[in-house]
């Protein structure tokens, strides 16, 4: 009990804490002694800090700069225990508590004395025929579409209520795996926030209305020809869509279709105009790679297809004993992001020097005239790093790759294929294809157009099939004022936010699990987007709205697309195949061919654009989870650490250690940030291994209208983007304005203390001593415990975690979330470190601040043989399975924590307050998976290896007398993984994927040295640099533990 | 010098006495009383909004219980039959009884029939008949006679120490598997022998596996 000061927790001031959303719980009593939390007043020079501290170190990781800088208030926090209770010295004493603990645990006793209230059962009338209460869920296929490209997933589905996705393995861009994105959909659709009704100028409206004025307004528009119609929609790839919408122009030619995406892929899309002269898509080929280089590309968690790309990828990061087939990454990345984490060299720019920096390796690779004329002198090291790499191209031709990010201009994207062409990559592992886009244009021209329209009157009706353009729209197009200048404004989207109250209508958006549509892939494969559920709200698609201007009669969204395939999917057979279709979740023969396109001469550099008068540089990135913006009402996106900053709840304005030494910056420091003369008031977040120079700041937050989430979360990037300088804005000026902004980041919570947790080594040291993730500890001599034994004889669970191929993209947590029923809890909760996930991914750095290594990896409970949690339990609540789980038994759990205590991986997780209760809105009730408890407050939870699947697997290979398949079973973490990284099974039978991956020389467990025997194991890491190319600072990390402990 | 008076002995003695018997006497009866019926409710009739009597159904006409209770053998619960399946006989008999016209009422507007639920576990208990029903678990052996019920009641206390005694030890209630929904069924040779049989043919798991938590708690 005397550790219970430690933790304060209570860290709020008054005014700054504006998180919106969950119930604000009550604060502990009064305000205790400096909270480690707080931003601290101190400005850190963590560079030479840094240096010093590295080589002290001996290169030993670090999770954060205040770790290595080691301040007193670090150690303050590393020694607190996310969950232990947060007690007020000057409140209530020793001796009070203990009675206040006697009574409550007597009382608690009386809880028990309950009779359950008697209990409906209500069944159907008619049951449908394939739909068994009790049994088990359906299965059904659909696609999601995301800037413009669709991911193929199955919906589970417990009568009739969807409540977990799955990437279809038939699908080309999921291939089985699934992103944070479509898992947190289904939390989208039950979103309580939901637009519900029709509305007219903010009052309830029935759908007749609304098609009365839509027709009056079409047929107004009829004299001149739609002379003053324009329709406004996202990125689309829907065919049927598509085809409406030609239907629509054929009968009014004057009218525009105006198409924007605010992080679409403007550049992409130029740049291949620039280098072919015509729009064509990019088919990157990574498993065909063995050298990649990524120009600002963060190719594992954006674009198109990167559920695919990181299944590519990954494959190439499995490594035998001899070290062969590993592939190469090289980043040269300004924003530090999970590629740049996974590269073997990563090169920090700031974001407008890449563009430099292609022009140098294109000339280096022999595309003489690209030149780097106008590139100005650079570092020797860069110069080094440019003529290593050329050579290591120059070596692999054919089996190399470029790729270009979204944020840089389309002359790199056409450097890039030029450079890929030049390699002779074109064929091999890049291919062309017609883009899955219905009609890619170039968006920014056509909403500067649709802009100037709107402001000199010619506009009179303005239909906005979704999207959110007046928060996302370039802020010099001032669109929400210009859109005041429309006749008839209509806007369809699933929330009412910032464009539905500019508008005279606001229909509520059908969820994609609510409507009939259809969507390509980055390949072009098409699929039916099949709804799961009817309409909640009564929500329409796009479909229906645009069905609605037209004359015929209403049509169902249904009947639309079926229409559109019916040629397609051939006359007699019709039914068949579209239901073969519909059951698949691809249409067969729909893949684009690839195309044969040459590259065009390198574009010339533009003029040097005048050095940014000591200004900083601007990055303007799309949110890693709540994207454009769209996701900012979604509790389960919000709370998901980002990757790598690991921030929760907020953006923020990201700058390296360098930068804010220079501008006397600390963490959490509020800043004005002016760029074009527009500005932001942003906190600061240091990330190590950002661009000196340069602020990346993420649009999406700042929402003013998006619910109970997204409301006031954040500040409004898109305030400071303008069309000129989309993605990146020279001459950004920061300002400290002396508040501060509290922000919730996780990299720091259930912390394991500096032990050697992550094991990495290049592959030459691997091949050398494949044993190396062995040296560093020593577990105890087998049969030494003081632990029972448990039988031996039965399946024994076990999880394999191959960090080499974990890219760190978060599937994983909101996978287990969606399956488990974990709650959020809130930035409040968060900031004092009680996030429920039952899976976090550890970040950890290595090297010096400027430019680190990265390690990530993701931590579930590791179901020890010998469970340190268990022998403390009074009430054996938490106990061993026959089966090797270590299993949890809420309804026995008292609350006393000392499990968690004892836990040396930090996996338990505590309600300390009643977070379930948000289950209880109508609509979150259908959330929930029936197969797992919810659990009630004062309980203890944490990973179960999804016993329900595995139970679920168990009874019925025992009903169908069977053994029970590898593979067969596995948990929501590994199901959803696109990397592979994660595998369970059956260590009892020597084939099963986990027990060969245990057998893997670089296997190891965390903490061995404690004797707990995890289920869960990892296997090493292993890079594979360029031996032209010596890591710059890093020291050999394995090597200098073994001159530590002194073996080999 | 007497400061107490000599009876405080006696006092003494029996309030110490009564504190241990007193402290168990309320702890026994707290024990029993939540073993109770008054808690568990067994035995208890419950009503239902039909006077639905199994006794005639199950007993008197001899309709199995997969009839109704269709996906016993394959998931986790019985069922119970949709308004649909009632509908089958007493469209053609009784068809105009006044007892029936809630069936006939929800089969006419489509509003589900709301029963009572009888045997209720906790929600954190995933109990799963299709495993016990395959394993030559009878519905008799937790459900009682079924068919000698009018009304339907819970006969067993459906307490965790109930379930414990036959997953510790199944064999003193295996029966065949075509014995699985028959009523009073009596086996014709000793319960134990057949019951150690059975276990062994049907392949149950180890009594560590059988009362490892996590079988029936998530």
């Amino acid at each position: 009990m005397s550790d219970g000061a430690r933790e304060t927790g209570n860290g709020e001031k008054p005014g700054t804490q504006s998180r919106p959303g969950l119930p604000v719980y009550p604060p502990p009593a009064a305000m205790p002694p400096p909270d480690p939390l707080e931003p601290q007043p101190e400005v850190l020079d963590f560079r030479a800090l840094a240096l010093r501290r590295a080589d002290e170190r001996g290169g030993r990781p670090w999770r954060s700069l205040e770790e290595l800088a080691n301040t007193p208030e670090f150690s303050a926090m590393l020694h607190r225990d996310e969950n232990a209770v947060a007690l007020d010295p000057s409140g209530v004493d020793r001796r009070d508590l203990f009675k206040y603990l006697g009574a409550s645990f007597a009382l608690a006793g009386l809880t028990a004395c309950t009779r359950q209230p008697t209990e409906k059962i209500v069944p159907y009338v008619r049951q449908p025929e394939e739909i068994i209460p009790g049994g088990h869920p359906l299965t059904y296929a659909t696609a999601m579409t995301l800037g413009g490209t669709a991911t193929g997933l199955l919906i589970e589905s417990h009568q009739g209520r969807p409540t977990k996705a799955e990437g279809n393995p038939l699908h080309p861009a999921s291939l089985g795996a699934s992103d944070v994105f479509s898992q947190a959909s289904l939390y989208g659709l039950y979103d309580p926030d939901r637009s519900q009704t029709l509305l007219y100028l903010e009052e309830i409206r029935p759908w007749p209305a609304f098609l009365g004025a839509i027709h009056a307004a079409i047929e107004a528009e009829r004299a001149g020809r739609g002379a003053g119609l324009r329709l406004l929609t996202e990125t689309v790839c829907s065919p049927t869509l598509a085809r409406q919408i030609q239907e629509l122009l054929k009968a009014l030619p004057e009218a525009k279709w105006v198409q924007w995406e605010p992080a679409g892929r403007h550049n992409a899309r130029e740049g291949a105009r620039l280098a072919f002269g015509e729009y064509v898509e990019a088919i990157p080929h990574f498993d065909r790679a063995d050298v990649i280089v990524s120009l600002d590309a963060d190719f594992l968690s954006s674009g198109p297809a990167f559920l695919r790309a990181t299944r590519d990828f990954s494959s190439r990061r499995r490594v035998g004993a001899d070290g062969a087939g590993l592939n190469r990454l090289y980043a040269v990345e300004s924003t530090p992001a999970n590629t740049g984490a996974k590269a073997d060299h990563r090169l920090p720019l700031r974001a407008g020097e890449v563009e430099g920096f292609a022009r140098q390796l294109a000339a280096a690779v022999g595309l003489g005239e690209a030149g780097a004329a106008g590139v100005g002198p650079s570092a020797p090291e860069r110069v080094k790093f440019v003529a290593a790499l050329a050579e290591d191209l120059a070596k692999h031709r054919g089996r190399s790759l470029i790729v270009a990010g979204d944020g840089q201009p389309p002359a790199v994207h056409a450097l890039a294929h030029a450079m890929n062409a030049a390699l002779g990559n074109v064929g091999a592992t890049v291919e062309f294809a017609a883009p899955p886009e219905a009609q890619p244009s170039d968006q920014l021209a056509d909403l500067s157009a649709l802009a100037s329209d709107m402001d000199a009157g010619r506009v009179r009706t303005l239909l906005i099939l979704g999207g959110n353009p007046v928060f996302t729209a370039p802020a010099d197009f001032r669109f929400g004022e210009r859109l005041q200048k429309v006749g008839l404004r209509i806007h369809l989207s699933p929330h009412v936010d910032e464009t539905s109250v500019a508008c005279h209508w606001h229909i509520p958006e059908a969820h994609f699990l609510e409507s009939w549509s259809d969507a390509r892939a980055f390949d072009g494969t098409a699929s039916i987007v099949q709804p799961l559920i009817a309409p909640l709200y009564g929500g329409r698609s796009a479909h229906e709205v645009l069905a609605a201007t037209s004359t015929e009669p209403e049509r169902s969204g249904y009947d639309v697309v079926r229409d559109t395939w019916r040629p397609f999917l051939g006359g007699a057979d019709f039914e068949a195949a579209w239901r073969r279709a519909l059951h698949d979740g691809v249409i067969p023969g729909t893949a684009s061919v690839s195309k044969n396109v040459t590259a065009r001469a390198v574009p010339a550099p533009a003029p040097a654009a005048p050095p940014a008068s000591g200004g900083l540089e601007v990055i303007f990135r799309p949110d890693p989870m709540i994207h454009d913006g769209r996701f900012a009402n979604n509790g389960w996106l919000q709370e998901l650490p980002k990757p790598l900053t690991k921030l929760t709840w907020d953006n923020a304005a990201i700058v390296s250690p360098a930068t804010a030494g220079r501008h006397s910056l600390a963490k959490e420091d509020v800043v004005r940030l002016t760029v074009g003369g527009r500005s932001v008031d942003a906190a600061v977040w240091i990330e190590p291994g950002h661009a000196d120079d340069s602020v990346t700041v993420h649009f999406g937050y700042g929402r003013t209208r998006a619910g109970k989430f997204g409301t006031g979360a954040g500040f409004n990037a898109y305030a400071i983007r303008a069309s000129g300088a989309l993605w990146i804005a020279a001459g950004g000026q920061i300002v400290k304005t002396g508040a501060t902004h509290p922000l919730a980041c996780t990299q720091m919570h259930q912390n394991m203390e500096g032990r050697d947790i992550v094991r990495a080594a290049n592959v030459a040291d691997f091949v050398r001593d494949p044993q190396f993730a062995h040296r560093l500890t020593k577990s105890p001599e087998d049969g030494e415990t003081m632990y029972p034994t448990y039988p031996s004889d039965t399946h024994a669970w076990a999880m394999a975690i191959d960090l080499n191929q974990c890219v760190g993209c978060n599937a994983c947590v909101v996978a287990c979330q969606a399956e488990n029923n974990i709650p959020v809890v809130g930035k409040d909760q968060v900031r004092r470190g009680r996030e429920m996930h039952w899976l976090r991914i550890d970040h950890y750095y290595g090297g010096e601040p400027a430019n680190p290594q990265h390690y990530l990896q993701p931590v579930p409970c590791m179901h020890c043989e010998k469970a340190p949690c268990e022998l403390v339990c009074p009430v054996e609540a938490t106990v061993h399975s026959a089966e090797g789980l270590n299993d949890m038994v809420y309804n026995r759990c008292v609350g006393t924590r000392y499990c968690s205590n004892n836990c040396p991986y930090k996996v338990r997780r505590f309600n300390f307050y009643h977070y379930s209760t948000q289950f209880r809105a109508p609509s979150l009730q259908m959330l929930t998976n029936p197969d797992v408890t919810v659990r009630w407050r004062g309980v203890m939870e944490k990973c179960t290896y999804c016993v329900q699947r595995i139970n679920r697997v168990k009874i019925d290979s025992e009903i169908g007398n069977r053994t029970i398949r590898d593979g067969e079973i596995t948990t929501a973490c590994a199901q959803a993984c696109p990397a592979n990284a994660i595998v369970f099974g059956d260590l009892s039978d020597p084939a099963s994927r986990v027990a060969q991956m245990r057998k893997d020389p670089r296997t190891y467990a965390l903490l061995e040295e404690l004797g707990t025997r995890p289920r869960t194991t990892y296997l090493a890491q292993v890079r594979n640099p360029n031996p032209a190319l010596p890591e710059p600072v890093r020291r050999d990390w394995p090597t200098s533990f073994r001159e530590e402990t002194g073996q080999l | 010098m007497q400061i107490f008076h000599r009876s405080t002995n006696t006092i003494s003695r029996v309030s110490l006495f009564g504190a241990v018997f007193f402290i168990g006497i309320l702890l026994w009866l707290f024990y029993d009383l939540e073993a109770s019926p008054w808690t568990t409710q067994q035995n208890v009739a419950r009503n239902q909004p039909l006077q639905f009597s199994h006794a005639h159904h199950a007993g008197a006409i001899g309709i199995d219980c997969r009839y109704c209770h269709t996906s016993v053998e394959k998931a986790a619960f019985a069922g119970i039959p949709p308004t649909k399946t009632c509908m089958n006989c007493h469209s053609q008999i009784w068809a105009q009884s006044p007892y029936l016209e809630p069936v006939r009422a929800s089969y006419r507007t489509g509003e589900s029939l709301q029963w009572n639920r009888v045997h209720d576990l906790p929600d954190f208990v995933y109990f799963n008949h299709a495993i016990h029903v395959n394993k030559g678990v009878g519905c008799e052996t937790c459900h009682g006679r079924v068919d000698q019920m009018p009304l339907m009641w819970q006969a067993a206390p459906l307490q965790m120490a109930w379930c414990l005694e036959c997953h510790r030890n199944p064999e003193k209630y295996l029966r065949p598997k075509d014995k699985v929904f028959t009523m009073g069924f009596l086996p014709a040779e000793d319960q134990l022998t057949m019951g150690r049989r059975l276990r062994k043919e049907y392949g149950l798991r180890s009594e560590a596996l059988l009362t490892t938590c996590s079988t029936c708690h998530r």
